[in-house]
């Protein structure tokens, strides 16, 4: 953002930290696509590796974090560098979390691979692919500090919403069919809230590349999709 | 809770609109041929700090001088515009500059004590002034002064003594404690601060914090978190223009400029 | 291999650093002895003038006095018997004289005799005589052994200035010689301070010739001179240096300025004589004349020093107090001057011992003349010590030559005296920023 700093180590911290979340938002995809893998391909293997690997994203996120303390401290940072900064910090709270919800997804793969598979099985890889689309476009905004990008992926939360809970009621028609498969459907439900909340972390990064980029927040509200509990405001309405 | 340079006063979580102190419009200045300042309007509001940033050479000490007048001393300055303190033009002929200079204090970047005892210091403004009828009144004004200016506790036992004597910090708190002692409404502050350690600086700036609630301070500093402590409302100066004019939180969290972007982050040069 | 040759390389160039380095210090002990040279010249050439001076001066604060016993007789001086101080005062004090040395010299009784015994004693001698007698009139009546001053020559004479023969200068006779030797042997005749030399003005007589009416007028026109010259000056300066805009008559003003400080003195004098004498009447030779002619002088150069003084004045304390809302006026008065002062002081002493000394003006506007009385005010004509000194100097007799040395003595004191003020005044109020 115009030009570089007079002190070429300022700059040279900057790009190590853009770096930093960069692999860590590498790493994390890494971890979700893998997860995803280990449950379409039921292999055990792959989701062990990827509960394995949910270390190295923490210590990433730690090292980010002292990295900003210390720009902080030695650096005053002011205006864009320090909504750079401090949304570094931010981004990379929600990476860590995308990483764990992917390793909860590899864990709960592990589980369902001991029993036998069921349907709604193949609706959850098309869940993932969206949100994994949208984990890809919100680190590439980042990467480019687009400010549309972020708006963009920020508007697909509503879709993923939306999937969501087709996916749930999917699941609990069939639990409703045939109680043998209720074991492998409460399975894949955590897999699926699992996944959503994936989606919702990418929000909030969306949101952070926004203020980073413009300086203010998004304010509108986040669109929701249909949700699966009822509304508060339309239940009063209703009765 | 204080969080930088105080909070503007709130009143049903508004912002109160102050009242606009100081006002320039469009104000001009020339040395020679130089044109030192373009086309500068900003206003300043009473009971705020307003600090004045930039690079060196920038014009932003030109322009406090303006305020006060003492550009009028430099052979050869010319001053284009107008500026008004309440709304009364400071260069309209019939005003008397020596009054205009009781109404608006100044204090400069290296601390200038006269060559006389602190008392002496302190009492020369109100003498020549003549505000003070007897010599009660003016130990009284001399005392005040003092103990606002946060130096009364340091010197009580020695108003005798010279002024020159003191340390840097509490050298320039007594210029502070002269020009108040004036009852000035503005308050002219040319990096007070830049020949003081960091413990005397704070003590300034501490008072500075105390005197927003009596008088209006327009501080020029080059230290940018400086003025980030200190003031309410920041403008950046850049090659004689006035780039940019806000809230200080504003300008440091999210400047609408470039150049104030990149003076502020350290991308000049 | 190669390291031999680097080694002999570094040793050459260690050489030539040094060899370098030794002319660098033979230089700078150079420069010094040329230095302590200089110093030691000019301070032998004031060595030099000061004990020529000095060796040919000293000798007038001594005076040959005579130790004689007068009569005084009631008859001869106050025949009534009133004390009038008009009878007194008129009364013939010579003859008293006459008497009392023809009853020393006995051998003086014929007419070129008693000519001659009273050649040995000044012919002011009488008017000390009436001056003892109007002070104390209770001496008529009685006799009293009193010192009466010598005539000069006997004075050189003793002083060893003149010689005894006639053929190499001597003026005496041997009768007289005779005289004065009996009056050393028996302690009549002694060398004692030379009181004339500080209490009266100018004389015929060298023995009785003082430097007090010219001491009174140096005093006088230097009064004057300060009184006109320390006001217009300093003002000046504050108009230059605090008021006036930068522009070229400024300019052109400070140049001439600074040109009239280095005008011969005697332009001055000339102006003087023209415009105070002719156009304006002034009384000739007096004091206030002469202090008109040097206030010229000086007046430069306290212009110039004051001005210095007030550029030496830093520039905060003028902002700090235009700030507070000091006017222009106040400022200046209030600050600028009194921090100025020590330097315009020295600046004014040193302008005012250049004008003790100055001559040449002074000798334009009429200072020259022969004035015995002590001037009484400004307006009395009087001489100044440096146009007394000339006097003397071109006078014949050879009395006037010592006495000319001691008042270069009395002047050069003064003006030691003067810097000496400056010198104290500019280090006790020596300010440091």
């Amino acid at each position: 953002m115009g030009g570089e700093h007079t002190v070429r180590s300022y700059d040279e911290e900057l790009s190590h930290l853009t770096n930093l979340i960069a692999r860590m938002g590498g790493l994390a995809e890494a971890q979700l696509e893998g997860a995803v893998q280990a449950l379409v391909k039921r292999d055990s293997d792959l989701a062990g590796k990827v509960i394995a690997g949910d270390i190295k994203v923490d210590e990433i996120e730690h090292e980010v974090h002292s990295f900003t303390v210390r720009l902080l401290a030695l650096r005053q940072p002011v205006a864009h560098d320090l909504r750079m900064i401090v949304g570094a910090l931010k981004i990379s709270g929600d990476l860590e979390r995308i990483a764990d919800y992917a390793a909860n997804v590899a864990k709960r793969a592990l589980v369902l691979n001991q029993i036998p598979p069921v349907k709604p099985t193949a609706a959850v890889p098309r869940l993932a692919r969206l949100v994994q689309e949208i984990v890809k476009e919100v680190l590439d905004a980042f990467v480019e500090q687009d400010r549309e990008k972020a708006i963009a992926v920020w508007r697909k939360d509503e879709e993923v919403d939306g999937m969501y809970t087709s996916l749930f009621r999917e699941l609990i028609t069939y639990m409703m069919e045939d109680p043998r498969n209720i074991t492998a459907c409460i399975h894949l439900m955590f897999i699926a809230k699992n996944i959503e909340r994936i989606g919702d972390h990418a929000t909030n990064i969306a949101e952070t590349i926004h203020f980073l980029v413009q300086g203010t927040p998004i304010r509108e509200l986040r669109p929701k999709g249909e949700s699966v509990l009822p509304d508060p405001s339309q239940a009063d309405r209703d009765n | 809770m204080q969080i930088g340079g105080g909070l503007p006063l709130q009143r049903n979580g508004q912002s109160v609109e102050r009242d606009q102190k100081v006002t320039a419009s469009d104000v001009n200045v020339f040395y020679g041929e130089k044109h030192a300042l373009k086309a500068v309007s900003l206003e300043v509001r009473a009971n705020e700090v307003t600090a004045l940033i930039g690079p060196s050479g920038c014009g932003k000490s030109t322009f406090l001088r303006c305020i006060n007048r003492m550009n009028d001393l430099i052979e050869g300055a010319r001053v284009e515009g107008r500026i008004a303190l309440d709304g009364q033009d400071i260069y309209d002929p019939k005003l008397d500059v020596v009054q205009l200079r009781a109404r608006i204090g100044m204090v400069f970047q290296k601390p200038n004590p006269f060559p006389k005892s602190i008392f002496d210091n302190v009492a020369y403004g109100p003498r020549i002034h003549g505000l003070a009828q007897t010599s009660a009144d003016l130990e009284e004004v001399v005392v005040t002064s003092l103990q606002r200016a946060g130096l009364y506790e340091e010197v009580k036992d020695r108003l005798s003594e010279p002024g020159t004597g003191l340390s840097g910090g509490q050298q320039q708190r007594l210029c502070i404690a002269r020009a108040i002692a004036v009852s000035p409404e503005v308050i002219l502050m040319d990096e007070p601060c830049s020949a003081l350690d960091p413990i005397a600086t704070a003590n300034v700036e501490e008072l500075i914090d105390e005197l927003r609630e009596n008088y209006t301070i327009v501080i020029v500093t080059h230290s940018m978190q400086q003025a980030a402590r200190v003031s309410q409302r920041t403008a950046f100066f850049h090659l004689g223009e006035l780039v940019e004019f806000g809230d200080t939180e504003q300008i440091f969290t999210n400047p609408q400029q470039k150049l104030t972007q990149g003076y502020i982050t350290g991308r000049f040069g | 291999m190669t390291d031999m040759v680097d080694q002999m390389r570094v040793s050459a160039i260690a050489e030539k650093v040094n060899a370098r380095l030794q002319k660098r210090y033979a230089v700078e002990k150079r420069f010094r002895f040329y230095g302590i040279a200089s110093i030691v010249i000019a301070l032998s050439f004031l060595a030099i003038l000061l004990v020529s001076i000095v060796s040919k001066g000293y000798t007038a604060f001594l005076q040959s006095e005579m130790h004689l016993s007068i009569t005084f007789d009631p008859a001869l001086i106050d025949p009534d018997g009133t004390r009038d101080r008009a009878t007194l005062s008129s009364a013939d004090y010579a003859a008293l004289i006459r008497s009392a040395l023809e009853a020393r010299f006995p051998d003086a009784a014929d007419r070129t005799g008693r000519r001659e015994v009273m050649g040995l004693i000044s012919q002011g001698a009488d008017l000390e005589l009436r001056k003892m007698v109007m002070a104390d009139p209770s001496l008529i009546g009685g006799t009293s052994k009193v010192w009466l001053p010598a005539a000069a020559s006997v004075d050189q004479l003793l002083k060893g200035h003149m010689s005894r023969d006639a053929d190499k200068g001597g003026q005496f006779t041997e009768r007289q010689l005779g005289w004065i030797d009996s009056l050393v042997a028996s302690k009549d005749i002694a060398g004692r301070f030379n009181k004339w030399l500080f209490t009266n003005g100018d004389s015929r007589q060298p023995e009785l010739a003082g430097l007090w009416g010219a001491v009174v007028g140096s005093f006088y026109s230097l009064l004057v001179t300060v009184a006109l010259s320390f006001p217009l000056g300093v003002a000046t300066a504050i108009y230059l240096e605090e008021f006036a805009s930068r522009n070229r008559w400024t300019d052109i003003i400070e140049v001439n300025i600074n040109n009239l400080a280095a005008v011969p003195s005697i332009v001055f004098g000339l102006l003087g004589l023209e415009i105070f004498l002719n156009v304006f009447n002034l009384p000739r030779s007096a004091p206030l004349v002469g202090g008109l002619a040097l206030t010229l002088v000086s007046l430069p150069t306290i212009i110039i020093a004051a001005r210095v003084a007030l550029k030496a004045v830093p520039p905060w304390i003028r902002e700090a107090a235009l700030g507070l809302g000091a006017s222009r006026l106040q400022m200046v008065m209030h600050h600028v001057l009194p921090l100025a002062m020590p330097g315009i002081l020295t600046g004014t002493i040193i302008g005012m011992a250049r004008a003790v000394g100055e001559s040449a003006p002074l000798l334009m506007i009429g200072m020259v003349a022969f004035i015995v009385d002590i001037p009484a005010g400004p307006m009395d004509p009087s001489t100044a010590l440096p146009v007394q000194i000339y006097l003397w100097s071109a006078s014949p007799e050879r009395a006037f030559v010592e006495r000319t040395s001691a008042a270069i003595i009395v002047l050069l004191c003064f003006l030691a005296l003067m810097n000496a003020t400056a010198i104290y005044l500019r280090k006790k109020f020596e300010r440091r920023w």
